[in-house]
């Protein structure tokens, strides 16, 4: 397995450390985190989703909003609470953050000489706080750490926004219907040393006695923004009311994905039948790979003025269900679209982990609730064990 | 804002591998109808070594950038050597650049043919086409240490005796360094009395000693397979047979995805590979 390359900033951590804050606590973080330097991003509802945006105030984040999922279907709810977190995930990972879908890898003017120069695009956004991680995409983080960090050969712009984030992972109170974490390992509690490296772990808690964020340190920033924030230190009943949260999330997953062998059975099911049945209904319409928190996969495209005196080359998300994904010269390699679902699934699920030493899926469920289909992956595999 | 306190040192990223070095075209060669080789020598001074069989992302400003074979010679790191067929809008561009043009590199990038490791050994290499391109460096690699290695066999199959490639050179090689040649083409015309057919049908001609064979193949998929499988039947390791695939490729350095044979990256696992680790998936359809 490729370590990952983040180093792992917990270690000197103590439980002592960790801090219980109510709502203006809540708020104190946030101007922590924007006074040290960080652009604060948080879940904040837009285009009748949850997403990723600027939050300067508590009152930014979604309150009371939670989420409906199912095959092919996403529907924001009002909940009878207050609770801040208490939906499942939105269309978009923080993926977005760290590997935009479109930017400027060079820029080049032509010279006297008529040579064009290129010069590498500097990317200062940043540096990003992150509130709100969910454990699925943590792991979706860490994944992408190893693929575009811990190889031969490193995407640089990712490199310079990675390094500096501070991340606040947020437990999941509330999972949607089509989420899985649980069988892929990954949630629904962010667990330090597992994933990718985050600074705070917080649990939302809200009952009879009011609304309180257990504020748990995981890297020595986080224990420095915790003794800023302030509140008080963290007791028994803080932790032991967190665990129920996820105990109680851990039991209303809404599918299971059995991974025994499953890249074996991956590798010996490329001629099954079930790959006929799903491209019937597989739009091919590259929703699933938009989504996805690790997919990773890129084309380049080049801009220039009409003269051609100046020029950039921008990097954008591609999918491996567009036809001229493998394309060679004669054609695609993947002309039909049981061979770009098959090239997918088996991706995800199996060849990840000869390439990345880890499965590709860390069961967040997007690609079920956005297939505009409802093709669920789980099931897929289901079909593929039950006619082995 | 306290950006300072947020920030680490090395936000400033001044190399990358997705940036391009300039390289100015000094000689070009018409070298069939549709092909052509450029000589290209880098703006920055900087030499650029390689590996046999090793691309390089090679970029017309404007138009787009495609992986390319280097054709040139191995001990020659001061001159870039491409042989570019022109099959789509990119390959038009770069195959159809002329003295004077500039054009954008980025690599080498790839494991090669990794020619050292057949010293000792009878080696065969078989090329399609514009396959003979890469395979180049190979042989003159080979050529160059003649001694360290036992028969050496070239077995070329081209379309027609006008589509030949290094025409000037196979005899060369023949010649002065002990290389069994064998041409074949596809088509033959007037000025043809050499074999006519598939590439395959040169096997049997071969002098070579099987459990000490390395076989080198670059051509169409399905002319590798077929080579590989009649090297197979003569008794050849699949291990000791390597061909060199293609594939859709975007960045060249195992990022974009775009060149995934199930669990392999061609871009970086390849694209010289060993005939046993890809034989299973080159017969299945799409993969």
């Amino acid at each position: 397995m490729v370590a990952n390359p983040v180093v792992d900033p917990a270690a000197g951590v103590a439980p002592g450390d960790d801090r219980t804050v109510d709502l203006t606590g809540l708020q104190t973080l946030i101007d922590v985190l924007a006074g040290r330097g960080y652009a604060v991003l948080g879940p904040v509802v837009k285009d009748g989703s949850i997403d990723y945006g600027p939050v300067r105030k508590v009152s930014d984040l979604p309150v009371g909003w939670g989420d409906e999922q199912a095959p092919g279907s996403y529907r924001l709810r009002r909940r009878d609470d207050d609770m801040i977190f208490g939906y499942a995930n939105g269309a978009q990972s923080v993926k977005p953050v760290f590997f935009p879908a479109s930017e400027v890898i060079w820029r080049g003017l032509r010279d006297a000489e008529g040579a064009v120069v290129p010069r590498r695009e500097q990317h200062d956004e940043g540096p990003y706080a992150v509130v709100g991680v969910r454990s699925c995409d943590l792991h979706a983080l860490g994944i992408h750490d190893t693929v575009l960090l811990g190889r031969r050969f490193a995407d640089a712009s990712y490199a310079v926004r990675r390094a500096d984030a501070f991340v606040v992972a947020v437990s999941c109170s509330d999972p949607a219907g089509t989420c899985f974490c649980v069988s892929m390992g990954t949630g629904p509690r962010p667990t330090a040393g597992r994933g990718a490296p985050f600074d705070l772990a917080m649990t939302e808690l809200l009952d009879a006695t009011g609304h309180r964020f257990l504020l748990e340190a995981a890297s020595e920033r986080g224990v420095e923004v915790l003794r800023e924030v302030g509140g008080r230190i963290a007791d028994e009943r803080d932790r032991s009311d967190a665990a129920s949260v996820t105990e109680s999330a851990v039991g209303r997953m809404g599918r299971w994905l059995d991974t025994e062998g499953l890249k074996d059975l991956l590798y010996a099911s490329a001629d099954s039948p079930m790959w006929d049945e799903v491209a019937d209904r597989c739009l091919s319409c590259q929703n699933c790979t938009m989504v996805c928190p690790t997919c990773f996969c890129t084309d380049v495209e080049d801009v220039s003025d009409l003269a051609g005196d100046s020029m950039q080359r921008e990097r954008v998300w591609d999918s491996c269900f567009d036809s001229q994904h493998s394309y060679l010269h004669g054609g695609s390699v993947r002309r039909t679209t049981k061979a770009r679902y098959r090239q997918w699934m088996t991706h995800k699920l199996g060849s990840w982990i000869d390439q990345f030493g880890t499965s590709g899926c860390v069961g967040c469920g997007r690609c079920i609730a956005w297939c505009p289909a409802g093709i669920d992956i789980t099931e897929q595999a289901a079909v593929l064990r039950e006619e082995s | 804002m306290n950006a300072a306190l947020a920030t680490s040192s090395q936000r400033v990223v001044v190399e990358d591998p997705m940036v391009p070095r300039s390289f100015v075209v000094t000689r070009t060669r018409q070298d069939t109808r549709d092909t052509a080789t450029l000589w290209l020598t880098a703006m920055d001074g900087a030499p650029l070594a390689f590996e046999p069989g090793q691309f390089t992302m090679l970029q017309a400003y404007g138009v787009g950038e495609v992986p390319v074979s280097i054709s040139g010679d191995p001990a020659d790191d001061g001159v870039l050597q491409h042989t570019i067929r022109d099959v789509g809008s990119v390959s038009h561009a770069l195959a159809t650049a002329e003295t004077g043009a500039r054009l954008g590199v980025r690599g080498p990038f790839g494991v090669g043919w990794d020619v050292g490791t057949a010293r000792g050994r009878d080696v065969v290499i078989v090329a399609g086409g514009i396959g003979l391109a890469p395979l180049r460096p190979a042989v003159l690699e080979i050529c160059a240490n003649r001694a360290a290695y036992g028969e050496v066999t070239l077995l070329y199959g081209a379309r027609t005796p006008a589509e030949r490639l290094f025409t000037d050179e196979l005899p060369r090689w023949a010649a002065e360094h002990g290389v069994a040649v064998h041409v074949t083409v596809d088509r033959s015309d007037d000025s043809w009395r050499g074999p006519v057919g598939l590439v395959t049908g040169l096997v049997d001609r071969v002098v070579f000693r099987p459990e000490l064979a390395t076989v080198l193949v670059c051509g169409p998929e399905v002319m590798m397979r077929h080579t590989a499988a009649a090297f197979l039947d003569r008794g050849v390791a699949p291990a000791d047979v390597r061909v060199s695939m293609e594939r859709n490729m975007k960045c060249g350095i195992g990022l974009c995805g775009h060149c995934q044979l199930r669990e392999l990256f061609i871009c970086q696992d390849g694209p010289v590979l060993g005939y046993g680790l890809v034989a299973s998936l080159l017969t299945q359809a799409e993969l």
